[in-house]
C-alpha cells in the first residue's frame, strides 16, 4: 500500500493532464466557453441573492447578537461554494471508476487517478467561484480580517484531504455496490441542511445542538470559512479545523489502503 | 526467420502454472448495499458465487526479442492472458513474471475524450502509456505522420471515423516505444496500406530486438510472422512450439469441431423435413429451381416412386465429412430404392454456395445417360475429381425424377459442405491454375 501510494507522486503528470482534460473538455462546443466556471456561481449568486432579499428575506443576527447580520448573500455564498466543490467531487468521483472502467479493464491504468481527477477539477472551479466571491466581497467593501486569511490555504487543505478520502471509499465501494450513487445524492441535500451553511452557525438552535453539529465535518469546514471570509474577528474555529484535518489524514490513509485492497476486482467488476 | 533459441536468451514474459478465474460476484441478483446490510452479507456478497476459469495451469515463456503467437478459439483465454501481461488483472494462481516496459495494444484508444482535439488527446493518452510530455513532444510529428491524420489533429476526435480513431490510438501505443508490445487482434484497424504499415513496424521492432505477444485469428500472420507459437484450447494450453505445427494443429482440431456442427445441423433439418410435410408440389426441374434460389427453403418432395434413402458426401480416403479443402476430392454418393422397376428416372444434383448462386448443377440426362433400368436398391456416384472452389459453405440439392421432369423423390438443400482454403480468393469458380514469371520480375517468398 505504502509503495503504491509513493508511486501516486509518480502520476502527477497525468492527474495534471486528466484534470486539464476534464475542464476543456467539459465547456468544449459551448458559446462562453470557460466563461462558464465564472458565469455559473455569479448567477447562483445572483439567485440566491433574489429569493433571500425579495421572496424569503433572512434576518439573522450577527455574532454579537445585536446588529442585523449584512449581506446574507455573500455570507451564504462563503459556505456554499466550498459545498458545491464539496458535493459535486463526491457525486462524480463514485461514478468515476465505472465511467473510465475502459480505462481500468483495456489498460494498465492507475485507478485511483480517476478519483483524484474529479476531486481537483472540482476544485478549480472552486477557485474560479472564489474569483466572483472575492469580487462582491470588494463591490460590498466588506473586507475580511487580513490575519485571519491566513486559515484560508489550511482550510482548503483540509477539505481537499477529506473530500479525498471519501472520494476513494466511494468511489471504490461504488464498483460493488451501485446503489451508493443513488444513495450519497440523498444523503447530501440531508447533510447539506444539517451543516450552517444557509443559517449561520451562531444560531441559538444550532448551539442547542452543538455536540451533534460537532460530529459533522462539514461544520467545522463551513464554520471556518464563514468565519475567515465573511465575519470580522479572530477565527476561533481555528483548533477544531486543525483537529478535523488530521482526523481527515487517516480517514485517507484508511480510505486509500480500503481502494488497495478492492483494487485487483476493479477490472473484473467495473 | 531469427532462429532463437529459448535455453540461451533470457526469458522476458513468463508464466508459470498461471490460473486465472474470473468471478461472477453474486451471481444473478446483484449485490446491493441493501441486501449486504439487511443480510449482514456484506463479506459474503464480495466472495464470488461463480467462477468461470479463464486460463488453467498454463505455463510459456517468451525469450527476450522472439515473436509469440497466441492462437484459440474465442473465448479460448487468449485476452485473459494478454491482461495477465500487461498486469490489468491478477493471475488466481501461479507467477507471471514480465520484464522491461510494455505497451499493450489491446484497446485502441481507450481514454480518448471526444470532445477534445487529437492533438490534445495524443498528449493525455502518451501520459497514460507512460511517456513525459517532452517525449511525447519529440514524437509527435512521427505519430501523427503515422496514422495519416495531418490535416485532421486540431478537429475533437468525436469527428473522427472508427477507423481514424482507431489509427491515431495504434500510432500513440507504438510510439511509446515498448520493450514489450502486446498486440490483441489490432491488425483489422485499417484499410489494406494502413494494415502493412503496422506489419511494416512490428518487423522494425522485431529487428531492433523488442519481444512481441500476438493474439490474432489471422492463422497466417502467425505462420508467418513469429518465431514460436501457443494454442490456448478453453483455457488449457493445447500446444506450443513451432508456429507451423501449432497451427496446423490448431487447424485441424477446428475443422474437426466444424465437421460436427455440419453434420449436427444437416441432421437436424434433414429430421426436420422429414416429420415436416414433404410431399408438397415443388418446382419440376433443376433449371427452374436455379432461379428462384434467393426465396428457396430446405424441403423434400416428390411422388415417391423412387425414395433417396441416403446421401452421405466423402472425401477421397472413402471418410464421411463435411469439411473439404480447395483441390481436394469429393465424392458424393447416394443410396436410393424403387417400389417398382422403372426406365424412367434421371439422377440430379445442384450445388450452391451461400450467396444462394447455382454454383454448379448437372444430372445424369444432360450427360447423356440414358436410364435403362432401376429396380430395387442402388448406389449412385458423383465423384468430383477436384473440389475446384473458393471458400465458403455449399448446400446440396440431390433429386431422382422423371425425364420431363417430374420430381420422385427432391431434397432441397438437405446437404451442407464446407470448403476451406488457406487463400483468401475470391468468386465462384476457382479454375486450376498458376502463376507463371519471367524478365525483371521478382517475389520476396512464396506463400
Amino acid at each position: 500500500m505504502w509503495h503504491n501510494l509513493a508511486q501516486l507522486a509518480r502520476y502527477r503528470g497525468l492527474i495534471q493532464s486528466l484534470v486539464a482534460r476534464e475542464l476543456k473538455a467539459r465547456y468544449r462546443g459551448s458559446v462562453l466557453g470557460f466563461f462558464w466556471s465564472f458565469v455559473n456561481p455569479l448567477l447562483l449568486l445572483l439567485v440566491y441573492t433574489f429569493v433571500f432579499t425579495y421572496i424569503l428575506p433572512a434576518r439573522f443576527k450577527n455574532p454579537d447578537g445585536q446588529s442585523d447580520m449584512d449581506y446574507y448573500a455573500l455570507f451564504l455564498f462563503c459556505g456554499l461554494l466550498p459545498w458545491t466543490w464539496f458535493s459535486s467531487a463526491l457525486l462524480e468521483a463514485t461514478g468515476a471508476l465505472i465511467t473510465g472502467g475502459n480505462l481500468i479493464k483495456k489498460v494498465l491504468f492507475p485507478a485511483e487517478v480517476l478519483p483524484i481527477v474529479s476531486v481537483l477539477a472540482n476544485m478549480v472551479h472552486f477557485f474560479l467561484g472564489l474569483i466572483i466571491l472575492v469580487v462582491f466581497l470588494l463591490i460590498y467593501r466588506h473586507v475580511p480580517d487580513l490575519p485571519g486569511l491566513v486559515w484560508f490555504p489550511i482550510a482548503v487543505a483540509v477539505q481537499l484531504v477529506f473530500t479525498l478520502a471519501l472520494a476513494l471509499l466511494l468511489s471504490a465501494l461504488t464498483v460493488h455496490f451501485r446503489d451508493i450513487r443513488d444513495l450519497l445524492s440523498n444523503l447530501l441535500t440531508f447533510w447539506f441542511f444539517a451543516t450552517p451553511i444557509v443559517y449561520p452557525y451562531f444560531l441559538e438552535s444550532v448551539a442547542r445542538f452543538r455536540w451533534l453539529f460537532n460530529f459533522n465535518p462539514f461544520f467545522h469546514l463551513a464554520t471556518s470559512y464563514q468565519e475567515i471570509l465573511y465575519f470580522p474577528g479572530p477565527v476561533g474555529h481555528a483548533k477544531w479545523l486543525l483537529a478535523l484535518g488530521g482526523a481527515s489524514a487517516a480517514l485517507f490513509v484508511f480510505a486509500y489502503w480500503i481502494f488497495d485492497r478492492l483494487r485487483d476486482s476493479f477490472a473484473e467488476a467495473v | 526467420m531469427s532462429a532463437v533459441s529459448p535455453a540461451r536468451v533470457p526469458a522476458v514474459i513468463e508464466f508459470a502454472n498461471v490460473s486465472k478465474a474470473y468471478r461472477r460476484y453474486g451471481g444473478r441478483h446483484f449485490a446491493t448495499l441493501k441486501s449486504a446490510l439487511l443480510q449482514r452479507s456484506l463479506l459474503r456478497d464480495l466472495r464470488p458465487s461463480e467462477i468461470f476459469p479463464a486460463l488453467t495451469d498454463v505455463s510459456f515463456s517468451v525469450p527476450q526479442g522472439s515473436t509469440f503467437g497466441v492462437v484459440g478459439r474465442n473465448g479460448s483465454g487468449k485476452s485473459t492472458a494478454l491482461k495477465l501481461v500487461a498486469g490489468i488483472t491478477k493471475p488466481t494462481s501461479g507467477r507471471v513474471t514480465v520484464r522491461g516496459r510494455i505497451s499493450a495494444l489491446i484497446e485502441l484508444g481507450a481514454g480518448f475524450h471526444p470532445e477534445i482535439s487529437g492533438r490534445e488527446n495524443i498528449y493525455i493518452n502518451g501520459t497514460m502509456l507512460g511517456l513525459t510530455k517532452r517525449e511525447i513532444q519529440r514524437r509527435f510529428d512521427e505519430i501523427v505522420e503515422f496514422a495519416e491524420l495531418q490535416e485532421f489533429i486540431d478537429a475533437p476526435v468525436k469527428t473522427y471515423s472508427s477507423g481514424m480513431y482507431m489509427r491515431l490510438g495504434f500510432s500513440v501505443a507504438i510510439h511509446v516505444d515498448p520493450e514489450v508490445l502486446l498486440v490483441d487482434e489490432v491488425l483489422a484497424v485499417g484499410d489494406e496500406g494502413f494494415t502493412h504499415k503496422c506489419l511494416d513496424k512490428f518487423g522494425e521492432f522485431k529487428r531492433r530486438g523488442r519481444t512481441i505477444l500476438l493474439v490474432t485469428h489471422s492463422l497466417g500472420l502467425v505462420e508467418r510472422f513469429c518465431d514460436q507459437a501457443i494454442w490456448l484450447d478453453a483455457g488449457q494450453k493445447r500446444a506450443e512450439g513451432d508456429p507451423k505445427r501449432v497451427v496446423g494443429a490448431y487447424v485441424t482440431d477446428v475443422e474437426r469441431q466444424e465437421e460436427q456442427f455440419l453434420a449436427s445441423s444437416d441432421a437436424r433439418t434433414q429430421h426436420e423435413v422429414a416429420v415436416g410435410e414433404r410431399r408438397q408440389e415443388g418446382p419440376v426441374d433443376a433449371g427452374e429451381a436455379a432461379m428462384d434460389m434467393s426465396r428457396a427453403a430446405e424441403g423434400r418432395w416428390g411422388s415417391g416412386g423412387v425414395e433417396i434413402t441416403d446421401v452421405r458426401l466423402m472425401n477421397d480416403q472413402g471418410q464421411a465429412t463435411h469439411v473439404f479443402h480447395t483441390g481436394e476430392a469429393l465424392t458424393l454418393r447416394l443410396q436410393v430404392r424403387t417400389t417398382r422397376p422403372t426406365s424412367d428416372f434421371v439422377f440430379g444434383v445442384g450445388m450452391f454456395n451461400a450467396e444462394g448462386v447455382c454454383v454448379y448443377g448437372t444430372n445424369t440426362d444432360i450427360e447423356e445417360h440414358e436410364g435403362d433400368r432401376l429396380d430395387g436398391a442402388a448406389e449412385i456416384s458423383l465423384v468430383v475429381e477436384a473440389l475446384e472452389l473458393v471458400e465458403g459453405t455449399y448446400k446440396l440439392d440431390v433429386a431422382v425424377h422423371r425425364r420431363d421432369g417430374a420430381p420422385y423423390d427432391y431434397h432441397r438443400l438437405l446437404y451442407t459442405f464446407r470448403v476451406k482454403s488457406r487463400l483468401k480468393d475470391v468468386g465462384i469458380y476457382r479454375p486450376r491454375h498458376h502463376w507463371e514469371f519471367s524478365g525483371g520480375v521478382k517475389f520476396k517468398r512464396t506463400v
